[in-house]
Order: C-alpha cells, then sequence, then structure tokens
C-alpha cells in the first residue's frame, strides 16, 4: 500500500450550533503514521472537531486540510461521503451500529467507498482475523451483542473502507475497564498493520496516552496544552492537577 | 427468485385475477377491486421512503392528488383545445389529444416524482416528526394551490367523462382496473428490487442510524432523493387514473385524509420491512373497508383503519410479516 503520506491540518477554526460557540481557534495537526489523541471531559468540543474533519459540521471559520497520499485536498464545504471516498473513515462516538443488520451486513456496510468494494474479501478477512469473534457472530444481528463485540465491530467497519487516516470517537465509552484496554490494543494493532494515521478522542487519558505520539488537551472549545509527546502529557503537573484531577 | 420469473408469476397472478373477476362478471367487484388496488400502489409506495428509510410522509394525499390534478389538467385543456392553442399548432394538438390513460399515468407520475425531488431537496434536512409535519404541510399547500386554481375546477370540482367502454375489454373500468393492476406490479417489482440491492441496505442504514450512515460513506441525500422522487412518482401514478375512475374530482376528495392515513396505516398494518408487508397490510384493510362500505356506512372506514391500527401497534408492532417471523422462529425452536 503506498500510503506515504497521510496527514490533517487544521488552522484556526471556529465553529458554533447556532448561537452556543463550541470551538474556539482551534489549531491542530496530525502528522503521518502518527496517533494523536484529543483529551478533554464532556462538553469541550471533542466530537464537534471529529464532525467538522468528516464535513457533518461546518465551521463558520477556518481550514481544514488533509493530505492523502501526498495529494492535499481542502475538506471544508465538501460532503460526508466525498471525505469518505477520499480516505478518511470514522468510528462514531456510542459505536453507532446498524442493529437490524447482521455483524457481516455491518462489515460490508462499510465499505461504501468506491476503492474499498475492490479489496471487500481481504479486508474482511483482515477483520475475521484481527476479531474472530466478529467471525463467530457473523450472522447474529448487531444490536444484539455486547458492548465489547460491538466497538470491535464499529472498528472493523470503519477499516472496511480502506482508510488512510481514521478518527475514533471516544471507543472507551460504555465499556468495562478489561474491555477499554482491549480496545485500546486493538487499535494500536490495526494502526500499525494499515500504516494509518490516527486522531482518537478520549476521556480516559492513562489508557489514552499507552498508544498515542502527541496529544492534546482540550478544554471549552479551546486547546488549552499541546503535548509534544506521550511523555510530556504524562508528567504535566498542570494537566495532572487541572484537568484530569489526578 | 430472480426477477424476471418474478414478475412472471406477478403477471400470471394479476391475469388469472383478471379473469376470475371477468368470469364472476360483476362490474361491482372491479370497482372495488380498482380501490383495493390503488392502495396497494400506495401502500407499496409510501413503504419506499417510509419503511425503508425510516422516513414518515403523511402527505401521501398529495403525491396522489397531484396525479389526479394532472389528469384534469389535460382533460381540461383538451375540452378546451381550440381557445387554448395558436392556430399554428392546432393541428398538432389535435393529433395528440385526448392523451391515452397510459400517458396520463407516466405524466402523473413525472409531476409528482418531481415535486418529490422538491420536498426531498427542502426537507430532507428535516428528521424524524419534523419531516412528517413539513409533508403534511405539503398536502396543504397543495390543496389551497388546487382550490384556487379555476381551470381545473377550484373547489368546485371538475367533470371527467369516461368513455363507457373500450375495444376488445368491453367495460371501461376493467380497463382501469387492467391499467391498476399493472401498477400494482410495476410498484411491487420496484420495491422488492430495491429491498434486494445495494440501495435497499443504504436504506437501511438511514433508517437504523443516518450519522452512522454518512460516516461510513453511504452517500445519504442522494438516497433519501432518489427514495422520495420514487415513492412521489408512484402515488402520482395511482392517482392518474382516479379522475376517469370517479367521473368528478373535488378537492376534498382528492386530498382525503383516507389516502394519507391509509398509505401509513396499511405498512405498519402488513410489515413495512418486506415488499409484500404493505401488500398484505393493502389487501387486507382495503377489502374490510370495501366490505364494511356496502354493508354498514363509507364514514366507518377510518374508524376501522384506526382501530386496528392500534391494534396492531400494541400486539403486533411489526405488523403481520413480523407476527409471522416470530411465530416460525418459535417454531423452528420447538
Amino acid at each position: 500500500m503506498a500510503n506515504s503520506d497521510n496527514s490533517i491540518t487544521i488552522e484556526r477554526i471556529h465553529a458554533a450550533y447556532s448561537a452556543v460557540r463550541v470551538l474556539d481557534d482551534v489549531s491542530l495537526t496530525v502528522g503521518s503514521g502518527e496517533t494523536v489523541v484529543l483529551l478533554g471531559t464532556n462538553g469541550n468540543g471533542k466530537s464537534t472537531l471529529m464532525k467538522c474533519i468528516m464535513g457533518m459540521v461546518r465551521p463558520y471559520q477556518g481550514l481544514i486540510r488533509a493530505r492523502i497520499d501526498g495529494q492535499t485536498h481542502d475538506l471544508i464545504g465538501m460532503t460526508t461521503e466525498e471525505i469518505v471516498d477520499l480516505g478518511i473513515a470514522m468510528v462514531p462516538e456510542g459505536r453507532r451500529l446498524f442493529p437490524r443488520q447482521t455483524v457481516e451486513e455491518n462489515l460490508l456496510l462499510g465499505a461504501s467507498r468506491r476503492l474499498a468494494r475492490a479489496r471487500i474479501k481481504d479486508n474482511l478477512d483482515f477483520c475475521f482475523e484481527l476479531f474472530p469473534r466478529l467471525a463467530e457472530r457473523k450472522n447474529q444481528l448487531a444490536g444484539s451483542m455486547s458492548g465489547g463485540e460491538q466497538q470491535m465491530l464499529a472498528l472493523a467497519r470503519a477499516l472496511m473502507a480502506s482508510p488512510r487516516i481514521l478518527l475514533i470517537d471516544e471507543p472507551s465509552v460504555g465499556l468495562a475497564p478489561v474491555l477499554v484496554t482491549r480496545t485500546i490494543d486493538a487499535i494500536k494493532q490495526l494502526k500499525e498493520h494499515y500504516n494509518l494515521t490516527v486522531l482518537m478522542a478520549e476521556q480516559n487519558f492513562t489508557q489514552a496516552i499507552r498508544i498515542a505520539d502527541r496529544g492534546y488537551v482540550i478544554v471549552h472549545g479551546r486547546i488549552a496544552f499541546a503535548g509534544g509527546s506521550a511523555e510530556e502529557l504524562n508528567n504535566n503537573e498542570l494537566i495532572r492537577e487541572f484537568y484530569l484531577g489526578l | 427468485m430472480r426477477t424476471p420469473v418474478f414478475v412472471l408469476l406477478e403477471i400470471v397472478a394479476g391475469a388469472a385475477l383478471f379473469l376470475i373477476l371477468r368470469a364472476v362478471n360483476n362490474d361491482y367487484l372491479f370497482f372495488a377491486g380498482y380501490t383495493v388496488l390503488q392502495f396497494i400502489v400506495l401502500s407499496t409506495a409510501w413503504n419506499i421512503l417510509g419503511g425503508y428509510c425510516g422516513y414518515v410522509n403523511f402527505g401521501s394525499a398529495g403525491f396522489f392528488a397531484l396525479g389526479v390534478y394532472t389528469s384534469v389538467f389535460l382533460y381540461t385543456v383538451n375540452q378546451n383545445l381550440e381557445e387554448l392553442m395558436p392556430e399554428s399548432l392546432l393541428p398538432l394538438m389535435q393529433a395528440i389529444f385526448p392523451l391515452p390513460l397510459p400517458v396520463l399515468i407516466l405524466l402523473g407520475g413525472i409531476v409528482a416524482g418531481l415535486v418529490g425531488l422538491g420536498t426531498g431537496y427542502l426537507t430532507l434536512r428535516l428528521r424524524g416528526v419534523f419531516f412528517a409535519i413539513a409533508t403534511l404541510a405539503l398536502a396543504v399547500v397543495l390543496q389551497t394551490f388546487v382550490v384556487n386554481w379555476s381551470f381545473v375546477g377550484g373547489s368546485r370540482g371538475a367533470y371527467v367523462i369516461p368513455p363507457s367502454t373500450v375495444p376488445v375489454l368491453g367495460p371501461y373500468i376493467q380497463y382501469l382496473f387492467l391499467l391498476m393492476l399493472l401498477l400494482v406490479i410495476l410498484s411491487v417489482t420496484c420495491a422488492r428490487l430495491i429491498e434486494r440491492s445495494r440501495l435497499g441496505y443504504g436504506f437501511a442504514t438511514i433508517r437504523d442510524d443516518e450519522l452512522a450512515a454518512e460516516a461510513c460513506g453511504v452517500p445519504t441525500l442522494r438516497l433519501k432523493l432518489i427514495a422520495t422522487v420514487l415513492s412521489g412518482a408512484l402515488m402520482g401514478m395511482a392517482g392518474a387514473p382516479f379522475p376517469y375512475y370517479i367521473g368528478y374530482v373535488e378537492p376534498g376528495s382528492a386530498f382525503d385524509l383516507s389516502y394519507a392515513v391509509n398509505s401509513i396505516a396499511m405498512p405498519m398494518i402488513g410489515g413495512t420491512t418486506w415488499w409484500a408487508g404493505p401488500m398484505l397490510g393493502a389487501v387486507l384493510l382495503g377489502t374490510l373497508q370495501q366490505i364494511a362500505t356496502v354493508t354498514i356506512s363509507s364514514a366507518v372506514n377510518l374508524l376501522i383503519v384506526g382501530l386496528l391500527l392500534i391494534g396492531f401497534v400494541i400486539a403486533a408492532p411489526d405488523g403481520i410479516v413480523g407476527l409471522w417471523h416470530t411465530w416460525t422462529s418459535r417454531r423452528s425452536k420447538a
């Protein structure tokens, strides 16, 4: 796979839901092959930022650019399907499976992207290899699985699009601690396999930091702290006290 | 079953039904049957948007009436050709008019489909109950428009006098019945094709979780527009022969509440996830209503619909199809 250069650059975006300002002058980069984590508690704008990248929320100011295989695309003004078609996939918060479809159907639906349709078989095989549980439950309705299994399926579904860049919104939501660990491990594994560029929003600091190269802390819609490395985030007293209360 | 085989079966079944009714040789059966068939088309059309995509359309009567009034309009044009057309066009127009009924049906479908497209663009940003309210408003807007348009009769209504017989078949009602039978075949085939295609899966993702569908790269807006156009066009096609069936149309009857209510209730009672669901519901409810009309009174119709709907919502929220599924799966377990 020739995914040489896949990155996201966000420059000074502002976004709002009618009168409520959600993102205020946010700039952020995710370099090629990096795993960047976006930390912040509820209601600070993590999901909104993700939705801005995916074209689901349109920022009223600022720039969002993606480099995919060395080509630069201006994402603002593009529709969500066009953005997915470029090779950016998202695992939405709360998994958002199609509960009345089977596991396999959910996976196939992830391959809506034109380029991914040719690779359905390979991708499906890899998903089943990475998550054997999904292979066992291939014909089961997605809505009838446990939370952890559903999270696996949500991840696998995003992979079916053969993405270059993967956005993951709060993978740990609603999962038991042991499953959070497993999910984070799985993300690391598939990131390495596909050489993905990953942006992950997460509240669970200690888990997220295990696989992150860098991180940002977002508070009230502003980037409060940008850590150059995982170490830096981990050792920063300000963050530990002010934001995480550790 | 492959689609050509399925269509062939439909045609055989339709032909058998037609021949049996002809053998009985009672025009009332054709009149009653026409209404039931019309409801099969309407409910199948509603189900494409409402059942597959999960967008509840309360404006079915509006789309139906678009077909009705397309026919009324063209009929009136034909009546007044000499006044309306410039001299140069007159011979040509006299050659074209009066338009045969299948052409009217096609035109009714096109008009309703275009309005469906427009509605889609304007309202599909709305979800859930807001979309339903918008479609309800659409029907009211269209009705107001027709009431104030004197060319098609305004609130006075318009007479459309059908010929009493057609060549080969005989009574005109049999011709109408046959056309509606063809529309049933068309709409059911359409619904079944959708169900088994990428389109159908796309629709199902919209119904289950629109945001997730977008995140997967499903082109939701395009799919929804396809659904509104198809659904609207089929409803318009069901409406186009109506003036020739009833003979006199006024806005109150073309925009009747019963069309909107029935085209929702029938798929709900039959089952919305399978192409045969709306048909089952339409046959059941439609026949029941016809029986009630002759035995009790026509006013009792909506009462029956309401009671049945309440019953089904409580006892079998997935309709007859859902009941059947639970029953067969229970049996296979036992």
